[in-house]
């Protein structure tokens, strides 16, 4: 007789699940007890660029502090896409969230015309840290908070602006990657128009950040998850991915580690901060 | 046997605002009051301390008097037995620390004092940066019958249960401070899920009660899972509280369950009958003729 043979499933990777519903439970709570309980502070300002990690970190401080607590700003430079204003008010409109929208063009330029070769990547890093300087004035108008809105496969891609979209002291996004924000925006319920467009920094014409990146969203998010577990190159590519896509997702984040932390210090005594006097972020 | 579990969401470093918060829960269970209230790990100061835990680590006896004095100033003079994990400072040696503590009218005494053996040094924890580890599993005799304390990842090494459990545990108190982690999985938080599956294993192969305190609450960004529950020798999770609230558990031990559970599944007289035989494998990394080595 033929005994039937039960195989094991092969393991095609992909890019990471989520739980909706659990996630933003946690991430509401998290909010709360990060401005109502540990700095009571019961208002945030954020930056809402009409893409889809902004407007998922606006719905999640709608839930936990109340929309009439949120304040998002709109900071539109003269070449950013009218599009992007447009889809940040159907955010806007969709909470009944506070919205101001303030134009950096004066701010970015006034600083520019003293740097007129400046290339693009220049001119896009200014306006990401004038940005900041908005945001942040806002929240010490406002009595308010900024909150962050970047993702973990943009800090891990190193695909951001250090101390710029980074710099808000609290981010609900940080180990979320971009396709799980993307199944969260959905659960949330997030104008469908901005989870399904290409997401773009909008700091340069026709820029999508899958073009500056070489890679889809899916295929580094299926790349990096597995990378983190310590999975090597070789074995990345026997688990089905290519060599050019798993060579250029390590190449980033080898090369970016830096931006992920603290500006370097000297250390100098047996007393140095965060190497020797180590006291946790909430004490 | 009325236990009640306190899972406490402290605020970070405010050890009398946190024992204040005790005193508040004990004035609650006071109506109808428990004969065992079991509080999580790091219970009075939050767990993540780095370098502030030598700030805040206690010795036993100080721990033990704050404990009682909170105990009798919303109780009066009843008996009560109290379960808490602290950090403990010993003479200048810090541990991880779980207390059992029988307050009776006129005084307080040290029923066990178990310092935690496997201190997590890996990924987002840092203990054995910071402590020592305990060298010693112990089981004692309560009014209730024997028990033991495992702190946390105590209680993650099958082997630590199951010789508590040969040794005469009945009841395994397990406080704990489980950062949550894995959004992958279904309904909870995967660190939760797994918690559960490693408590009821314990529950189940030997015929013990678990009663597992939780912490809960955020700290600098990660969420303690809470999940404090009591499970019956056969497994079954009889109580759980929820990951995020702060809130009492309570529950009734029927300790007749325990020889009930072990007739029907003996496997605890099993390996008690076999563990010799699986010790003295000399393939096992055991230390050999310990008890003749001059330095111990």
């Amino acid at each position: 007789m033929t005994l039937p043979i039960v195989e094991a499933p092969a393991v095609i990777p992909g890019p990471p699940g989520i739980d909706a519903a659990v996630t933003t439970e946690w991430l509401t709570a998290f909010l709360r007890d990060e401005l109502l309980v540990r700095r009571e502070i019961p208002r945030a300002v954020l930056g809402l660029s009409g893409g889809v990690d902004s407007a998922v970190t606006a719905f999640l401080c709608a839930r936990a502090l109340g929309p009439e607590n949120v304040y998002a700003f709109r900071m539109p430079y003269k070449t950013s896409q009218p599009s992007s204003l447009a889809d940040a008010q159907l955010v806007v409109d969709a909470l009944q969230i506070n919205t101001r929208t303030i134009d950096i063009t004066a701010a970015v330029d006034g600083y520019l015309q003293l740097e007129p070769s400046a290339d693009a990547r220049r001119r896009g890093n200014v306006m990401a840290r004038i940005r900041m300087v908005v945001l942040f004035d806002q929240s010490a108008k406002l009595g308010a908070l900024p909150i962050g809105t970047g993702n973990k496969t943009e800090r891990l891609l190193g695909y951001f602006t250090w101390h710029a979209d980074d710099t808000p002291p609290v981010n609900p996004l940080g180990d979320l990657f971009k396709t799980q924000v993307w199944a969260l925006a959905q659960y949330l319920g997030v104008p469908k128009r901005l989870i399904d467009k290409a997401p773009t920094a909008d700091l340069e014409a026709d820029q999508t950040d899958e073009g500056d990146l070489g890679i889809t969203y899916a295929r580094a998010d299926a790349i990096l998850a597995e990378l983190l577990l310590g999975y090597s190159d070789s074995q990345l590519i026997e688990r089905g991915f290519s060599a050019r896509e798993v060579s250029l997702v390590r190449a980033r984040v080898d090369a970016t580690h830096w931006k992920r932390h603290l500006p370097t210090t000297a250390m100098l005594s047996n007393t140095a901060i965060n190497e020797f006097y180590l006291r946790p972020v909430d004490f | 046997m009325r236990v009640a579990i306190v899972q406490t969401k402290p605020v970070k470093g405010r050890y009398a605002e946190n024992l204040r918060g005790a005193r508040e829960a004990f004035a609650q269970l006071a109506g109808d009051a428990p004969d065992l209230i079991v509080f999580p790990e790091a219970a009075f100061t939050g767990y993540f301390l780095e370098g502030a835990v030598y700030d805040l680590a206690l010795c036993a006896q100080r721990f033990a008097r704050d404990l009682a004095r909170a105990w009798r100033e919303a109780c009066g003079e009843r008996p009560v037995d109290l379960v808490a994990g602290f950090y403990e400072n010993d003479d200048g040696t810090y541990y991880n620390s779980a207390i059992y503590l029988r307050v009776e009218r006129g005084g307080e005494q040290i029923v066990h004092l178990h310092r935690k053996m496997f201190l997590p040094t890996y990924g987002v924890f840092d203990e054995e940066r910071f402590l020592s580890r305990g060298r010693k599993l112990g089981v004692f005799e309560t009014r209730f019958g024997r028990m033991s304390m495992l702190v946390c990842e105590d209680a993650w090494h099958a082997i630590v249960p199951t010789l508590a459990a040969i040794k005469g545990a009945r009841i395994l108190i397990v406080p704990s401070a489980s950062p949550g982690r894995g959004i992958e999985g279904d309904r909870e938080l995967s660190s939760i899920t797994q918690w559960r599956e490693v408590l009821r294993q314990a529950a189940i192969e030997h015929g013990v009660y678990v009663i597992y305190a939780g912490l809960t609450g955020f700290e600098g960004g990660k969420g303690m899972t809470g999940s404090s529950c009591v499970i019956d020798p056969r497994g079954e999770v009889i109580v759980a509280a929820p990951p995020l609230e702060a809130c009492i558990v309570r529950a009734d031990l029927d300790l007749r369950e325990i020889e009930l559970a072990r007739a029907g599944l003996p496997l605890l007289g099993d390996l008690s009958a076999a563990l010799p035989d699986l010790l003295l494998d000399d393939e096992l990394p055991l230390p050999r003729g310990v008890r003749d080595a001059p330095d111990r």
